[in-house]
């Protein structure tokens, strides 16, 4: 079968704009499904789709952030320490890519969506303040205040090092996969940290673009970044996540959540069988 | 400079380098499909990018031949070096509110980051 470059830009750009779209309405990270759609639905070799989703991660992330960060949501101290392990990570997890084989970072790609999937159906935790401070965060001076109705709530930041080794983790995905890891920074900022989501949520997608970037230039020197296939992907997602930002539906959220977590547990599925039977 | 504006300016930061970035894309996709857009696309098969589109040196050179490929690469470099500027600045932001300890975590940043891109 023959397509033109045009109409398969066109396809791939309305689809990375659905994921965008849904990504932004549903608060999940719209990123983790550019991959499984490149791969598995336009057929494109999971090296270019990689190299293609870490760029479209860092424009996402970055335009996000810019509303975020003028809220005052996100804790800039917190998302600069965390950065040395996310980025750190990144570069390992690049370096890992080279030494696998695509059916393995199927298989891991799978194994993560899998993770998404569980995440997007549970409820959002509640945020205490703790008793015992922990004394790095108290030296890293990481507590800190955030607006709410009432107006400023101060907040206490637990478990630095176990927060500290999940992001290393979080980083090394990042770098292997071309994804933001979001997925895992909740669970290093909310459940090890005990940081509350508002503020978790916000710095995890400032950090996202940081930790993208220590990776793209590597994929870029690799030959993984396609200017032909990036584009459509990169606008795509950027058009669909600043229009799925802007609409604002109360009712219909929930549906639309379990809806994108079959999506993206049927995806999940193909890439571990397709990873398993070396076809990516 | 409080924290207030620095924020203010990370956040103005961050959007002028999406958009700009977005731009220039833009302006290379419409370059490479009037050029290229009834040809045939071969992404499922791996071949890795020519030398020229790389490097940072090829791109902006092919970008200044005014080559679709190269404008592309050039506003994806763009994008790259958004967050590492953000990272930059708050190098900056935490020197003038004395803040060592936090200068240095964002120079470790920096320089990682700078070694990633650095080795293109």
């Amino acid at each position: 079968m023959h397509i033109t470059v045009l109409s398969f830009t066109m396809l791939i750009a309305l689809g990375s704009f659905f994921a965008g779209f849904l990504g932004a309405l549903t608060g999940l990270c719209g990123g983790v499904v550019i991959v499984p759609l490149l791969t598995l639905v336009f057929g494109v070799d999971i090296r270019y789709a990689i190299g293609a989703s870490l760029v479209s991660v860092i424009a996402t992330s970055s335009g996000a952030a810019a509303a975020y960060v003028r809220e005052g949501y996100s804790n800039i101290r917190i998302g600069m320490f965390l950065e040395i392990a996310t980025t750190i990570g990144a570069i390992v997890g690049a370096y890992i890519a080279t030494k696998i084989s695509p059916g393995a970072i199927g298989i891991v790609f799978g194994a993560v969506l899998i993770y998404s999937a569980f995440l997007s159906g549970r409820k959002q935790p509640e945020h205490r303040i703790s008793d015992t401070p922990d004394r790095l965060a108290l030296s890293l001076r990481l507590n800190g205040a955030y607006p709410t109705p009432q107006g400023l709530e101060p907040y206490t930041v637990d478990n630095v090092p176990a927060g500290f080794s999940l992001m290393f983790g979080a980083g090394i995905l990042s770098g292997l996969l071309g994804i933001g890891s979001g997925a895992v920074k909740v669970l290093a900022m909310d459940q090890a940290m005990k940081i509350p989501f508002k503020v978790s949520t916000t710095t995890s997608n400032f950090m996202i673009g940081v930790t993208a970037a220590a990776s793209a230039g590597l994929y870029l020197s690799r030959g993984y970044i396609d200017p032909a296939l990036t584009m459509p992907v990169m606008l795509g997602v950027l058009a669909g996540s600043l229009t799925g930002a802007r609409i604002l539906v109360k009712a219909g959220t929930r549906t639309l959540r379990m809806v994108f977590a079959v999506v993206i547990l049927a995806l999940a599925v193909e890439m571990i069988y397709n990873g398993a039977a070396g076809r990516l | 400079m409080d924290d207030k504006k620095t924020q203010a300016i990370i956040g103005s930061l961050l959007r002028t380098g999406v958009f700009a970035s977005a731009a220039v894309v833009a302006i290379g996709a419409c370059l490479l499909l009037a050029r290229n857009g009834h040809s045939s696309h071969t992404y499922h098969i791996f071949r890795g990018e020519p030398a020229e589109l790389r490097t940072l040196g090829g791109i902006a050179h092919a970008a200044r031949r005014g080559e679709p490929g190269g404008i592309i690469q050039l506003g994806l470099l763009l994008l790259i070096a958004t967050p590492v500027a953000r990272v930059l600045f708050s190098a900056f932001a935490f020197a003038f509110e004395h803040d060592w300890m936090y200068v240095l975590i964002t120079l470790i940043v920096l320089s990682v980051l700078l070694y990633s891109l650095l080795s293109t």
